[in-house]
């Protein structure tokens, strides 16, 4: 049956167009767009004594050169600090331009507008800025000390600094917990930098109509109406006399929602000025050095424990590297202390973590945002129980997890929308069993045993882990049924390949009952909706997916209404299928959703068939009611808004046996298991594809990525020679299992699925290579080279 | 005054075009800019990331790497050129949507001219050949394992077609 | 990333390829594959203010193989020698080699002597010429042509012996003489990357099978690739009772590695000890097959 939709793999509706070339991302837009490009720092920490840009005017084809100086009120203020926190004592955010001070390489100095980019590059290439060097602060450690400063008004480079205790259920505190414990353990632990690094750049391109005095963006980014407040509010426009657009986007990660970016003001402000299209389209370069990164934490664990493994207190105290600026606020260290206790029950609890500043790119969410920090903690912490003890890894992990019948289960913790860290649903038992089953956890030794007979280490490791999906505060929906029997669903978050023209059309096409060919999607547009959040947290399916279900219901109720009056039925007794409104059990007696849609209207011009054949449903007019009778709208269409108490909370738990190679140091996952539970699904065959993906970056994270600065803060491998981005060849088969455990929380029962993936690949990496060599790993990414140091070193 | 343009002719997708030129005009920026291919995508502009590959005489080639007036005279097959001659999606093409080998799509261009070309030389690709094949282009999206699917879905789609043929 | 502008020029052959060299010396700068050259332009890293595309020069495009090695014209794509079966039959090391360097896509493009000019240690291709003891040939206008022996033709890290004004018209690879294997070994952090080393080895018996020869060139751990002869370290043993572990030690000592964001010198250093091993005792094993 068409119609039948939630649950099934169904092929994309997005790819025709991929697949043949039509597809529109940023830079496909606007072919006779002005060009910008961007004079950038070259060094980590500088005042800027003077800007000289008089060679650049010698370009022919440039159009005008902009710095700090020129910008108006408004463009030129600090960009905004969007989500503060009481323990964000010290936040602080980046002009637009550099003002005086820069302090990271990359920072825009000079905007450039040309003919072409070619041409633009030129001119930046002219412009020459004096710098007064300053001591650049690098690396966590080195900052925390604060012998130099990134900012001058911040002592001790400390952004924040925030304390969150959950005491045991005794009362004690989590110190006093281990102390008092039969086992303690005390560990460092090193994570380093990574990015999102999606294969299109950012990029914005605008277009003023100076005879309507409009303004329309596109943006790649991950969230169009905020973008559109942000502009509106930078440029001081009206509010409906912007309009923001996300085209297709190549890939987005988190780096896509942080706004307003620098050139989210820029391009548009310039635009304006200059009564041109202006676009700016950023390079690989400039993505390396002006855009986001993730990760980089040290932590300093002390753990106390039972016989059994049962942890009895848990002190955690995190340095966390935010680089030079805040514009994200604390997001990224506060989902890291509290996603880091994943599925289990801990005695005591304390986290503490220090926000630092370095002179570095800013710190704002990518794919997992602190989690996979967090569960690398977790996870590296339970298996460092298990060899204390001498106990099998999984069982330390079952002695501590909450049980089936313990939801909803309090953490006692703040999450990161501000809102209690209370797990809603899952089975965690189950899905360690399906994993052990998936992986095969109990033949693995001798497997191990048989590989060293033949020279050969392997290693088995595993990692849990649960993440808080869906957060609010809200998404919206509408659904218009047109009166040619289409149904136009919007939705104001965007898509970078999620698939979610595919997903929400299966949700209103099961939800309105018309085949899924009828229905179409658009996301991302403020012309369509303008209210929504955006696309991050592993949110779309659980907000606007329950957003869109709600919206359609509406619909449906509305149709059926309308329907049950013009068939002198009971609306309680008709069904939509296909597309057709009927009466249970009376064939004859049906009307289609186009001539519902007609109906709804009491303006029935004859424009189309449907609207000719309406007239025959129409009843007697009441000449003592109105046409459009209070409290009703005309059209046939519905909006409503989702909005969850709390965030869900999805989990999963992954396995994967590595090789290493005793002479080279080479690591190969031989085999990687995924179990995953996300509650309901929409459709397997994108959330499959959602694993692959996040699997692939937690691969990279753990093996091959991250962000090398030398003291000078010069990133050294800002292209993808030398930052390593994984090929095909490196990424090993994911096998993969479903539990199902549905969310009570919303209707559709569903949780994110977005992230998951790449959330405990490190620690899982980091255990198999540990069982493979017998050495502790306790920082990650590992190379073959540092594998060879840590073997050197651990050497008898 | 402004740079010395170059006068080229190029075959693309089988249509004769002609266009001007500087000579450090990327072809990856002519296909885009100049002759409306957009395609075509550019990912690092430094030749890692094969998101810009495209036939040159049937030859997989980074379009980043290679300047338009270099290839003055030849003939280009970008994505919007796949089509089979009827207008109906390749079979790499439909292999490629029916195993979800894409998700954001900024890559797949690249990979569907890297794969046609594969397949055209190798119609029944191992397992380690496929990877091979694909092995110059990066996609941060799928994590591969579709795409893989997908070349050996499209590998069978071929050969049903030439069975039937 | 967009190149400088340059002033481009497409000579139609060697000659006048050499002509506009000459004239544009020290300012201009051969494009043939362009796999290397273009990123470095596109990064302005390079901004030449003449570009002399050789594209257009059919002679360069040649591949002679014959009883005394291979000569590979300076438009010879890496995909075309890798494919070539009488170049593989001349000299089986090329082909070898060549499955290492970067992705089949850029083998496509990308020249075999436009690597050897380009000189980057990281590369196969300098390595192979110097364990082989090939050689480039380098054409000036109104000078000639030289033959500049791999020995000497890489001078430092991304330096060639290739003066400006010359173009580098072929190289020659060596054949194998009878008894004599080959092979090539190398880890890369990913597969297609420049290695983080990497051991070419040629080793050659006697008649009674014993090492007549062994030497070796290494990737990645030094400014150029250097010959290294490790003939006396074999001790003119049988290929079966060699102390290949101490051969390859003794070929570790000898390199220069440094530390990169990529591996410790340390590291490189035993790598190319572990790959030296493996290379040798497959070529020792050819050897004794051919």
């Amino acid at each position: 049956m068409t119609t039948k939709l939630f649950g099934e793999p169904v092929q994309r509706r997005e790819d025709l167009r991929l697949i043949t070339g039509e597809g529109r991302y940023l830079d496909d837009l606007g072919k006779d767009a002005l060009a910008a490009a961007f004079v950038r720092s070259p060094h980590a920490h500088a005042r800027i004594r003077g800007i000289d840009v008089s060679g650049a005017l010698e370009v022919d084809g440039l159009v005008a050169v902009y710095t700090w100086e020129d910008l108006p009120e408004g463009v030129r203020d600090p960009l905004p600090l969007l989500i503060p926190h009481p323990a964000l004592t010290h936040g602080r955010t980046a002009y637009p331009l550099a003002r005086d001070v820069v302090r990271h390489v990359g920072e825009p100095v000079v905007m450039v507008v040309a003919r072409d980019r070619y041409l633009a590059e030129d001119a930046a290439a002219l412009i020459e800025v004096d710098y007064e060097f300053l001591k650049p602060v690098v690396g966590i450690e080195e900052a925390v000390q604060g012998v130099h400063l990134v900012h001058e008004d911040v002592p001790g480079n400390v952004g924040a600094h925030l304390v969150q205790e959950v005491p045991s259920p005794g009362g004690a505190g989590a110190r006093e917990a281990v102390d008092a414990a039969p086992h303690v353990l005390a560990f460092r632990l090193d994570i380093e930098r990574s990015a999102s690094t999606p294969l299109e750049g950012r990029g914005v391109y605008a277009r003023w109509d100076a005879d309507d005095r409009s303004l329309r963006v596109y943006s790649s980014t991950q969230t169009s109406t905020s973008v559109r407040m942000a502009v509106a509010a930078k440029l001081g426009l009206p509010l409906p006399s912007v309009e923001v657009i996300a085209p297709d986007v190549g890939g987005g990660f988190g780096v896509k929602i942080v706004h307003p970016w620098p050139e989210e003001v820029l391009v548009p402000w310039a635009a304006m000025l200059l009564g041109r299209e202006v676009k700016w389209a950023e390079d690989r370069r400039e993505h390396f050095i002006s855009s986001a990164h993730e990760r980089a934490q040290v932590q300093h664990v002390r753990v106390g424990f039972d016989d059994e493994g049962r942890v009895l207190g848990l002190d955690v105290t995190i340095l966390h590297d935010h680089g030079a600026y805040t514009p994200y606020g604390i997001i990224v260290p506060i989902i890291t202390a509290t996603q880091l206790l994943g599925p289990y029950r801990i005695g005591a609890y304390r986290v503490e973590f220090s926000s630092i500043y370095t002179n570095t790119v800013q710190v704002t969410p990518y794919r997992g945002a602190g989690r996979p920090q967090g569960v690398f903690c977790m996870e590296r912490t339970m298996d460092r129980i298990a060899a204390h003890l001498g106990l099998d890894r999984t069982a330390v992990r079952a002695a501590n997890f909450i049980q089936p019948g313990e939801f909803p289960y309090d953490q006692g913790l703040i999450f990161q929308d501000g809102r209690p860290l209370i797990y809603d649903s899952g089975d965690y038992p189950k899905s360690l069993s399906m994993l052990k089953e998936l992986i095969g956890w109990d033949a693995f030794p001798q497997a191990k045993e048989r590989a060293a007979a033949e020279g050969r280490r392997l290693g088995i490791g595993l990692a849990c882990y649960v993440e808080g999906t869906g957060v609010g505060p809200y998404e919206g929906g509408h659904v218009q049924v047109t009166s040619d029997g289409r149904v136009h669903v919007s939705t104001g978050l965007t898509s970078q390949g999620q698939g979610h023209e595919t997903v929400f059309a299966q949700i209103a096409a099961t939800e309105l009952g018309v085949p899924l060919d009828r229905v179409s999607v658009v996301t991302g547009d403020t012309r369509r909706f303008g209210y929504a959040v955006g696309t991050f947290a592993s949110r779309a399916a659980v907000m606007s997916g329950n957003a869109i279900a709600l919206a359609a219901r509406k619909v449906r109720d509305k149709a059926l209404r309308i329907a049950a009056e013009a068939l002198e039925a009971d609306p309680r007794d008709l069904e939509i299928e296909d597309g057709v409104v009927r009466v249970a059990g009376d064939p004859e007696a049906s009307i289609s959703l186009a001539t519902v849609a007609v109906l709804s209207n009491p303006l029935r011009y004859a424009f189309d068939e449907e609207a000719k054949r309406a007239t025959q449903f129409a009843g007697p007019a009441s000449m003592d009611r109105p046409p459009v009778e209070a409290g009703e709208e005309p059209g046939l269409e519905g909006r409503d808004y989702y909005s969850p108490v709390r965030s869900t909370f999805a989990s999963g738990m992954h396995a994967a046996i590595v090789e290493t190679d005793p002479d080279t140091a080479e690591i190969r996952i031989l085999r990687y298991a995924v179990v995953h539970d996300c509650g309901r699904l929409i459709n397997p065959m994108i959330v499959e594809g959602q694993i692959h993906g996040g699997v692939a970056q937690g691969v990279g994270g753990a093996l091959y990525e991250r962000m090398v600065y030398d003291g000078h803060g010069q990133l050294l491998n800002a292209s993808f020679m030398d930052f390593l981005m994984p090929y095909a060849t490196e990424i090993p088969f994911v096998e993969t299992a479903h539990l199902e455990t549905p969310s009570p929380l919303n209707p559709l029962g569903v949780k994110g699925a977005g992230e998951a993936g790449v959330i405990p690949v490190s620690a899982v990496i980091a255990a198999a290579v540990e069982d493979a060599e017998g050495i502790t790993v306790d920082r990650m990414p590992i190379s073959p080279s540092e594998l060879y140091e840590l073997r050197r070193a651990t050497a008898p | 005054m402004g740079e010395k343009l170059h006068e080229i002719r190029l075959t693309v997708n089988g249509v004769p075009r002609e266009t001007r030129v500087p000579g450090r005009r990327l072809l990856s920026d002519c296909l885009r800019h100049d002759l409306g291919l957009t395609g075509t995508h550019v990912g690092c502009e430094h030749g890692v990331c094969g998101c810009c590959t495209v036939l040159l005489d049937g030859e997989p080639v980074r379009s980043c790497l290679t300047f338009a007036v270099t290839v003055d005279g030849r003939e280009i097959t970008t994505v919007e050129g796949l089509r089979e001659p009827d207008g109906s999606l390749s079979p790499v093409q439909r292999a490629f949507s029916e195993s979800h080998a894409l998700q954001c799509g900024f890559c797949t261009p690249g990979f569907l001219c890297t794969v046609t070309a594969l397949l055209r030389d190798n119609p029944a690709p191992s397992d380690d050949e496929v990877v091979e094949g694909i092995s110059g282009n990066l996609c941060r999206c799928t994590g591969y394992q579709n795409i893989v699917k997908a070349v050996h879905r499209a590998s069978e789609l071929m050969g049903e077609a030439e069975g039937r043929s | 990333m967009k190149p400088s502008a340059f002033d481009y020029h497409a000579p139609r052959d060697v000659g006048e390829a050499l002509e506009i060299l000459a004239a544009t010396a020290p300012h201009g700068k051969v494009l043939a594959g362009g796999q290397s050259l273009i990123p470095l332009l596109n990064m302005r890293l390079a901004a030449p203010a003449h570009l002399v595309d050789i594209n257009r020069v059919p002679e360069l495009d040649t591949i002679e193989a014959g009883g005394a090695g291979v000569r590979v014209g300076a438009l010879a794509r890496h995909a075309a020698v890798e494919r070539s079966d009488s170049a593989a039959r001349a000299q089986p090391l090329l082909r070898t080699a060549l499955r290492h360097v970067a992705h089949p896509v850029i083998r496509n493009r990308g020249t075999v002597v436009g690597s050897l000019v380009h000189a980057d240690p990281s590369a196969e291709m300098p390595a192979v010429l110097v364990v082989l003891g090939g050689s480039v040939r380098l054409a000036r206008h109104g000078g000639g042509e030289r033959d500049v022996p791999a020995a000497d033709f890489f001078t430092g890290p991304m330096e060639s012996a290739a003066e400006p004004g010359e173009l580098a018209v072929s190289a020659f690879f060596p054949a194998l003489t009878p008894r004599t294997g080959t092979a090539f070994a190398e880890v890369a952090r990913r597969h297609g990357d420049y290695a983080v080393a990497g051991v070419a080895a040629v080793v050659s018996l006697d008649d009674d099978l014993r090492i007549r020869s062994a030497r070796v060139a290494c990737v990645s751990v030094g400014p150029r690739p250097a010959p290294l002869d490790v003939t006396e370290e074999c001790g003119g043993r049988p290929a079966a009772t060699v102390d290949w572990p101490s051969v390859a030690r003794a070929v570790s000592l000898r390199v220069d590695p440094g530390d990169d964001i990529h591996a410790t010198a340390g590291y490189r250093r035993h790598l190319t000890g572990v790959l030296a091993e493996r290379a040798l005792r497959v070529a020792a094993g050819e050897a004794a097959d051919g």
